[in-house]
């Protein structure tokens, strides 16, 4: 090769992903959607299969990844990123046929006669962008749904998350489709490059305030949004109830979800003033249980994701009012970025920790007299992803279901919600729009067109100009009325 | 200032109300929805005043598009309501029996509702409707450009409806901007794509959910047509033009069953993309010209001829998608080539706009006609939150779930993921390793 032609590669090589990029990949998936391939059943079968064998041929590399990335325990890369993903492609797999058929409807008898039925057609270039703390899981996830809706996909991994990225990168290119789905490795200027482009919907899980970036760019093209934010997901815990199950419950949601960053993790308790100090004895025999003493060390609780996030962490549990209420935990270990379980009690409602998301492993408690207070509480603040309550009383349980307004919530456990592929997995106010997971994935990604078949006879002249004081009587009574007031209509008399 | 003020106590009023609850009860819902079937029926004659001095509607439209699908749609509500509003159990995954799980909808909260003025009445009450019937408070904003409508909206309603939860503000482009600075549960808008862009990006702010209905080439009704070069476009011109004869008489600029063009500045637009008096056909205008590049949402049709009829669906195709799309044919296969290959909101074949009376089909678009869907229970869920609920409880324990893991725990849960209950009881009888 001669000296012009390597500068020339290494040229494109460290070419940046532009606009000019991002618009060459959309149009080329975009003529890949209009060639009808996405289409037929047959691909989108063969697109989840090649998913399943990416998955189960690389399950090591895929767990390494997320040790490097996150540390993450292997039972915990296991269950909810390659298992979770299994089934959901399984799940796709088996379910396609009936979800694509078309969904006949009642039409009235104003109309007939006629035939009616809601079609799905895919929207067509979707763009997927994912988060960090689930690399696998909440990239391919929404990417599954997209490709069982017949689109063309664009992912974008979280670069804080870079080995993941890197290894979905070379995964997907390997095994799937690169004429449809591809993958687009970066940060801010490769998202932004993406998010001038004009797609058919973007996917986005993440923060807030990124996601109202998202909302926003979208908006200059008109397309709709699947926003999967956070919030700070309450647990109530009543007395009365099996304490221990309860603690083991909240640790393994808040602690064994990637060490408290995740989106449904518990993010703080409220209890009764009477019932804390038992609560918090429970809880860190629970802990001591799971982890042993040694807890910052665990090799069963992830690491911090990065420098940022623990230097924030760290602010959240230095503040002035807030540090001296640890009573648990507490232990950092900033080389290794590691922080010990925490758990705070009493912390005051103005401090920094109880003002936004955590998304890590301090649990802080507040206390209230009684436990209806805690409804109040909780709808002060903006709406969460994931509500919990530990109750045994039916009128508590009650109360809670239909007051507090939150994407899921569950009574006596945590985070399991998430493996109900029959219930839609969203947010509703500041944690998101839309939902996803099991036929929601279907038809997030969907079109749902409304087709009316017509045929040529049966042709009323009452619609007709020129009006007449007698169609407008039948025609009334075709749109409002019964079937006796189109008799009387037609007869001439109207209905009284 | 003084309208920042009456934007922020009107949305400060309807926020406390909702949080006061009354709002939510069923009964609350019927009563406001059979409040507005009473303020309908007292005032048929004053909607078709108001819509003959807004539009020039003849009331036989007026009922067909307005007052009878406003009524149609209470009904259907009213009837259905309790089936919306129940909780629906779901199916769990075996190894989590006995959790249950269901979906609750609830309502958003307080709901901003920007009606257009071509339909001034049901596109602002049908989302209204909804909006209600899920349990929410809400705030309108008809069209200032249907001003007589406007004001009857304005006046009336507070006659019949709860005027602490249901209010109108009324104005023009200053309030509607005043609006879009406050923070909504959602935002449901007809109108166009321009104005369609400035709400969603003002909603992005606050992560607000919007639903638009757009209108793009044709909203709902016909903006051209197309039109095979061998069935002779001129018979169907022909043909047309002694149907229209027939409709509205030799003079149909005279006629009173044609609404008229809704204000001077829609006029100037409409003159400028045609000069002669509607209705007006063109035949195969350049593609080109502003009337072909614009919604026309006026009296002039144009007619593009195409040498086979499947060549329709290559034009339609590189145009935006449309709210709705009008086939009429007998041939099955052409009928199938156009449900696949074009994308629109709605296709009708063989009839126009009968969509709209079919309760139990969704309207809305899709691409640049909009997203979101409403009519029927579409109406409920457009404006609900859909909850999901899951019940456990303590009894049953499955161990493997905790820390400190192993590879024991490892293998059960897999299995028990992947379905494999085989081997999760042969695990836990330690058959297996």
């Amino acid at each position: 090769m001669g000296s012009m032609a390597i500068e020339e590669k290494k040229q494109t090589a460290a070419k940046p992903f532009d606009e000019e990029a991002a618009s060459a990949v959309v149009k080329e998936l975009r003529a890949s959607f209009v060639s009808g391939k996405t289409r037929s059943y047959q691909w989108r079968v063969s697109q989840f299969k090649c998913i399943l064998k990416l998955i189960t041929k690389n399950e090591r590399e895929i767990v390494d990844a997320l040790r490097s990335d996150l540390s993450k325990p292997e039972l915990e890369s296991q269950v909810y990123e390659i298992s979770m993903l299994k089934n959901s492609c399984k799940l796709a797999i088996k379910e396609l046929k009936k979800w694509m058929k078309p969904e006949k409807v009642k039409t009235s008898i104003a109309v007939f006669p006629a035939s009616a039925e809601i079609v799905s057609e895919p929207l067509g270039a979707i763009l997927v962008i994912s988060a960090w703390n689930y690399p696998f899981l909440l990239s391919l996830d929404p990417v599954v749904g997209a490709i069982a809706s017949g689109n063309v996909v664009v992912l974008k991994p979280s670069e804080l998350a870079p080995a993941s990225s890197s290894l979905l990168a070379k995964l997907l290119g390997e095994y799937m489709d690169s004429s449809c789905i591809r993958v687009v490795e970066g940060a801010v200027a490769e998202t932004s490059a993406l998010l001038e482009q004009k797609w058919d919907k973007i996917c986005y899980t993440g923060n807030a305030r990124v996601g109202r970036i998202v909302m926003a760019s979208a908006a200059k093209h008109l397309t709709p949004v699947l926003l999967e934010l956070g919030g700070k997901s309450p647990v109530i815990v009543d007395s009365g109830i099996n304490l221990q199950v309860a603690c083991r419950r909240i640790i393994v949601g808040k602690w064994g979800c990637n060490n408290g960053q995740a989106c449904v993790s518990p993010d703080y308790i409220i209890t009764t003033k009477d019932f804390a100090p038992k609560l918090v004895d429970s809880l860190k025999q629970e802990l001591e249980n799971f982890y042993g003493k040694n807890q910052l060390e665990s090799k069963d609780l992830s690491r911090i994701v990065n420098p940022h996030h623990f230097a924030r962490l760290t602010k959240l549990l230095y503040e002035d009012k807030v540090c001296g209420k640890i009573v648990h935990g507490g232990e950092m270990d900033k080389t290794n970025l590691r922080i010990a379980p925490t758990i705070l009690l009493d912390v005051p409602q103005d401090s920094l920790i109880m003002s936004e998301e955590i998304f890590g492993p301090l649990l802080p408690i507040l206390t209230v007299d009684k436990m209806e207070d805690s409804f109040d509480l909780i709808n002060s603040g903006t709406k969460p992803l994931a509500a919990y309550l530990f109750t045994n009383k039916k009128k508590l349980k009650e109360h809670f279901v239909n007051t507090v307004s939150a994407g899921g919530l569950v009574v006596n456990d945590t985070t399991i919600h998430l493996a109900v592929p029959s219930l839609p997995f969203g947010g509703v106010g500041e944690s998101g729009m839309g939902a996803y997971h099991g036929k929601f994935s279907f038809d997030a990604f969907s079109h749902k067109k409304a087709v009316v078949y017509r045929g040529f006879f049966g042709d009323a002249s009452i619609r007709y100009p020129p009006y007449t004081k007698g169609k407008l009587r039948i025609l009334k009574a075709l749109i409002s009325g019964g079937i006796l007031s189109i008799i009387c209509a037609l007869f001439g008399r109207p209905k009284a | 200032m003084e309208a920042v003020r009456e934007v922020e106590e009107t949305l400060s009023e309807v926020r406390q109300t909702f949080k006061g609850g009354r709002t939510r009860s069923i009964a609350w819902r019927k009563k406001q929805l059979s409040s507005l079937l009473e303020l309908v029926n007292d005032n048929e004659e004053n909607i078709f005043r108001a819509l003959d001095q807004d539009l020039g509607k003849h009331p036989v439209e007026s009922y067909r598009d307005e007052i009878g699908v406003v009524k149609k749609s209470i009904n259907h509500t009213l009837s259905n309501l309790e089936k919306w509003v129940a909780p629906k159990k779901v199916g769990l995954p075996l190894p989590m029996f006995p959790t249950s799980g269901w979906l609750l909808p609830e309502p958003l909260g307080v709901v901003l509702v920007f009606a257009s003025w071509n339909f001034p009445i049901s596109l602002a009450l049908d989302p209204m409707i909804g909006a209600i019937a899920a349990g929410n408070a809400v705030v309108l904003k008809p069209s200032e450009q249907a001003p007589a409508s406007s004001s009857f909206l304005a006046n009336t309603i507070p006659q019949y409806m709860d005027s602490k939860a249901v209010k109108i503000a009324e104005g023009g482009a200053e309030i509607s901007e005043l609006l879009l600075q406050q923070k909504w549960d959602k935002i449901f808008f007809t109108g166009s794509q321009q104005v369609g862009r400035i709400v969603m990006s003002a909603a992005a702010k606050n992560l607000t959910p919007v639903a638009l209905e757009l209108g793009g080439k044709s909203c709902i009704g016909v903006d051209y047509m197309l039109v095979g070069k061998s069935l002779l476009p001129l018979w169907y011109i022909e043909s047309l033009k002694k149907t229209i004869k027939r409709f509205y008489s030799e003079s149909p600029k005279d006629s009173k069953c044609l609404a008229r063009v809704v204000n001077k500045r829609h006029f100037e637009r409409l003159r400028n993309l045609f000069q002669d008096p509607p209705p007006t056909i063109l035949l195969d205008p350049p593609l080109d010209a502003a009337i072909m590049t614009e919604e026309i949402f006026g009296p002039l049709l144009p007619i593009i001829t195409v040498k086979k009829i499947e060549e329709s669906i290559e034009f339609i195709n590189s145009r935006p998608k449309p709210l709705a799309i009008y086939a009429f044919t007998k041939d099955a296969n052409f009928r199938r080539r156009v449900l696949s290959e074009t994308s629109s909101g709605t296709v009708v074949f063989n009839d126009i706009l009968i969509q709209f009376v079919c309760e139990a089909l969704p309207f809305g678009g899709v691409g640049q006609s909009g997203f979101g869907r409403y009519h029927g229970k579409y109406s409920f869920d457009t404006f609900s939150h859909e909850k999901a609920v899951v019940q456990a409880n303590f009894f049953i324990e499955f161990g493997s779930r905790y820390p400190p893991w192993n590879d024991f725990k490892n293998n059960i849960i897999r299995s028990a993921y992947n379905l494999n209950y085989l081997n999760v009881v042969l695990l836990l009888l330690g058959l297996k390793r």
